[in-house]
């Protein structure tokens, strides 16, 4: 009798890795989340809905899904361009050019938020132009965007890069040599082979535009109910004592986390089935 | 020297790579370099070798690195276990990942800090051991841990998942054994997106702030944090220190960016 | 294809294009920009000086808030946040903004009544319930094993004021002799485990997470404490404090762009009225007028306080001597 198959390890060793990751995940993840509800839910349900329903918090995600919404896509966009350079082509200055794109991870936070208010803020570099014309970018809603676009901008980038590193060129190679053009070549070759690894970046860009809290802080001025994120109302809402109001709102950025997980296993499972019937 | 290209795309590419890349990066970074460059050298040398620079910069910079360290290795083990076996509460799992890169940063530190703190959920047992979890270094390392540790999970998983058993069944053809395989044939494949992902989390924990600042404790000298020092020039409207911070901080990261990206690119060299 | 090169510039383009002409009608809104702990005094406030300036006016006004870190908001109006007034913890920040700008006029302190502060406060000491540690005052918080909990003097204002009543008592207590108030700080800040960033987060700390045996706070943020935490902890007065000023003003460039001075002005006005002052002394400020501060005082006791005026020198001075780069904070957390 086979005993095993040959790319696999035995039960007792499989079981005990999936234990060790277990428990590794239920300290580092599990336990935070955990608290975050308990604390949400401290106080009961309806403190819980109403944390939720309030006029400041509507606001507050209103917020926050714009800001997502214009910096995910410029990102996407940005991401599949620079993988496509970098990982089919080499050029000189290429690992410079990769170091620059891992650049804003590096950047603190603070930092990311500081550099929009030196060029925009009132003593910034623009500053006297934009006074004159009645331009507001810092403190308003498009300071906000270009901080999460600051922020956000490596994680698609990223994403893509080792895996289409890993993937090489063949297939490419052979599409040239049969004449498909570029933009064919990308649709009918690339993008299949890298559409899991898009999708995670995706997600990764859009859970942190959304989560992101140090930078959009700088170039936000606060206001309640208008340039306020959902991070920033949690801390209002935490600096308020209202504890159990801020940690509601915190579990909705964990369900998003939560959610846009459940989309990709509906997309995964779905294309595997199309697959698999074709076949 | 230039070769003829072959696959097509490249001058689009890369113009809109660098466009964007100067418009979103370059040129607001490059502000903060002109606003640190209004001082001079002997200026610059005052403001970072100040001690207590000196010593923020110790702990940013030693903590990232071993939370980077720990990252990959957890993750590692989690992204095989995600990957390669199926088992219940797999996606759930899965989904869990993400959750760090999803939750507020200072939410993170706030929930962090409870769960740690000596009368927390863990921090009670830790303190059993004589180990503080919160306001001491080793708090600074869960939270940087717990930032950077996705991103060695997500660089590695797509990859992983790609890399098919054929080879594995060759090398299991030829007699070689399970730990064998891993290490001469799955991990070398898996060398670059381990990098990448070390790199990713080692830049991220450098930066960050918000869930840093409420479990370190912020004691000058021993638990601050260069971010948090950036922000203390700031409060004193201190524009050019903080960029003079700032900058020397950016300039030590990229140059450490720059080096493991050189080093990868010499493993993909010998690969071909 | 090249157009795509473009792409991003005109994004930008069009970003810069939808922050045009976001402002409503004139005068209809006032942004009053403040610091942390006023949050829930001018939610009351706001509602009442609305109410009345409906009433009075015959038109509404919304009054638009904004709280963080004293020194950081002065930062975002000189950065450019269009705040109608400011509200803030220390008249060092608002010279700030009148040093930096052109937005108000480096006299502003002498436009309103008792240099532009409404109402005033002082640093309590906050201790356990049925304080276990017998901390009585000042002296008692360099003991063997006390851990004491405070902002960072660097990123909170009113740390500075902590640092201040701290170093006040020492000087009073050591006749003031430099080598001995700096050692007595220097002792204070070695029984501090945690330095929060801002006066919220040392509470929470001390609060929520239970942290410290004692904690130096605003004298309304330790009632607050008191009531939102109930039977967590008491508050000492010590034997000596100091007066804090938490100044007001117009940013006068900013409201007469947005037409809104009148409102501004009354709005300042209001805090000075027997209305605005009795709500300050619901919230356990002290109010300046006399009579409405003498139904308070049975809560907010007469004590032993000193100015930064003329005791510190001033702001300026104060801000030099004790916090800037290599000032005495400096030595007093040198290892």
């Amino acid at each position: 009798m086979h005993h095993r198959s040959s790319t696999t390890e035995s039960a007792p060793v499989r079981w005990l890795l999936i234990g060790l990751a277990l428990l590794a995940l239920s300290l580092f993840l599990l336990l935070p989340l955990l608290a975050v509800f308990v604390e949400a839910l401290r106080r009961g349900t309806d403190v819980f809905c109403a944390a939720l329903v309030s006029p400041s918090a509507l606001s507050a995600v209103r917020l926050t899904l714009t800001a997502a919404a214009v910096s995910v896509p410029l990102n996407t966009v940005f991401g599949l361009a620079a993988a496509w350079a970098v990982t089919k082509h080499q050029f000189r200055g290429r690992a410079l050019l990769l170091s620059l794109i891992d650049l804003p991870f590096a950047v603190s936070p603070v930092i990311a938020g500081l550099v929009w208010v030196l060029l925009f803020g009132a003593k910034g570099w623009f500053g006297p132009w934009l006074a004159d014309h009645d331009i507001r970018i810092i403190f308003e809603l498009p300071g906000i965007i270009l901080a999460t676009v600051f922020v956000t901008f490596p994680f698609v980038a990223r994403e893509l890069i080792p895996l289409m590193e890993a993937q090489g060129n063949d297939q490419e190679l052979a599409a040239v040599t049969l004449g498909a053009s570029g933009w064919q070549m990308f649709r009918r070759i690339t993008l299949p082979n890298i559409k899991w690894g898009l999708l995670y970046g995706v997600l990764l860009c859009n859970a942190r535009a959304m989560g992101e809290f140090g930078a959009v802080s700088v170039v936000s001025g606060h206001i309640r109910g208008k340039t306020n994120t959902l991070p920033l109302h949690i801390e209002v809402l935490y600096n308020e004592y209202q504890f159990s109001a801020a940690f509601a709102c915190a579990t909705l950025l964990g369900l998003l986390a939560l959610l846009t997980l459940g989309l990709k296993s509906a997309v995964e499972q779905f294309t595997h089935q199309r697959a698999s019937g074709r076949i | 020297m230039s070769k003829h290209r072959v696959i097509p795309g490249f001058g689009l590419s890369l113009g809109f790579t660098v466009t964007y890349l100067s418009l979103i990066i370059l040129i607001p970074l490059a502000a903060l370099f002109v606003k640190a460059g209004g001082l001079g050298p002997a200026e610059w040398w005052r403001i970072l070798s100040a001690p207590r620079v000196l010593a923020a910069a110790k702990l940013t910079f030693g903590a990232s690195a071993a939370a980077a360290m720990v990252s990959v290795v957890v993750g590692l083990l989690v992204t095989w276990v995600l990957v390669r076996y199926r088992f219940p509460g797999r996606r759930l799992l899965d989904a869990m990942v993400d959750l760090p890169f999803a939750l507020p940063t200072a939410v993170a530190g706030i929930t962090l800090t409870s769960i740690y703190a000596p009368n927390g959920w863990i921090g009670q047992y830790l303190a059993v051991w004589g180990i503080q979890g919160a306001y001491s270094p080793f708090g600074v390392f869960i939270a940087l841990t717990f930032i950077g540790f996705p991103f060695v999970v997500r660089t590695v998983q797509p990859v992983m998942e790609d890399l098919g058993t054929e080879l594995e069944e060759a090398a299991a053809t030829l007699g070689a054994g399970r730990l064998t395989v891993f290490c001469r044939v799955i991990l070398p494949a898996l060398l670059p997106a381990l990098i990448t992902g070390f790199t990713l989390a080692f830049a991220r924990a450098i930066g960050e702030y918000g869930s840093v600042i409420f479990i370190s404790g912020n004691l000058p000298m021993k638990t601050e944090i260069l971010p948090l020092l950036i922000v203390a020039q700031l409060e004193q409207y201190k524009y050019r220190d903080a960029a003079v911070i700032a900058a020397g901080m950016l300039m030590v990261s990229f140059a450490l960016l720059f080096l493991i990206n050189l080093l990868q690119r010499q493993l993909n060299w010998h690969k071909r | 294809m090249k157009i795509l090169s473009y792409f991003p510039s005109a994004v930008i383009l069009a970003l810069l294009l939808t922050a045009c002409g976001k402002r409503s009608t004139p005068g209809s809104t006032l942004l009053n920009v403040s610091y942390d702990p006023t949050r829930e005094f001018y939610a009351d406030v706001n509602a009442a000086f609305a109410k009345q300036w409906q009433s009075s006016h015959g038109r509404a006004l919304s009054i638009e808030q904004s709280h963080g870190g004293s020194g950081k908001q002065a930062r975002a109006v000189i950065d450019g946040l269009e705040a109608d007034v400011v509200t803030l913890a220390l008249a060092g920040d608002i010279d700030e903004i009148a040093r930096q700008t052109k937005l108000l006029p480096g006299d502003w302190q002498s436009r309103l009544p008792d240099h532009s502060a409404p109402y005033t406060s002082t640093i309590v000491l906050v201790v356990r319930k049925g304080n276990p540690k017998g901390i009585k005052d000042w002296g008692d918080l360099v003991k063997e094993g006390v851990k004491v909990i405070t902002p960072n003097p660097k990123t909170s204002g009113g740390a500075r004021w902590n640092y201040l009543a701290a170093w006040a008592w020492a000087s009073k207590q050591f006749g003031g002799d430099q080598a001995q108030i700096l050692a007595y700080m220097t002792r204070l800040f070695k029984n501090v485990p945690v330095l929060g960033t801002g006066a919220r987060d040392s509470t929470s700390t001390f609060a929520q997470q239970g942290n410290g045996d004692v904690l130096l706070a605003w004298e309304n943020e330790a009632y607050l404490i008191g009531r939102e935490f109930p039977g967590l902890s008491e508050i000492i007065y010590p034997s000596l404090s100091i007066l804090a000023e938490p100044p007001v003003a117009v940013v006068d460039a900013n409201a007469a762009k947005h037409g809104s001075s009148e409102a501004a002005r009354a709005y300042l006005e209001f805090l000075y009225t027997d209305e605005g002052q009795t709500l300050a002394a619901k919230h356990f400020y002290r109010p300046r007028k006399p009579e409405i501060a003498a139904l308070a005082a049975s809560r907010l006791p007469e004590l032993q306080m000193v100015t930064v005026d003329a005791d510190f020198g001033g702001w300026v001075k104060a801000q030099a001597t004790h916090f800037n780069d290599g000032g005495s904070f400096d030595q007093v957390i040198k290892p």
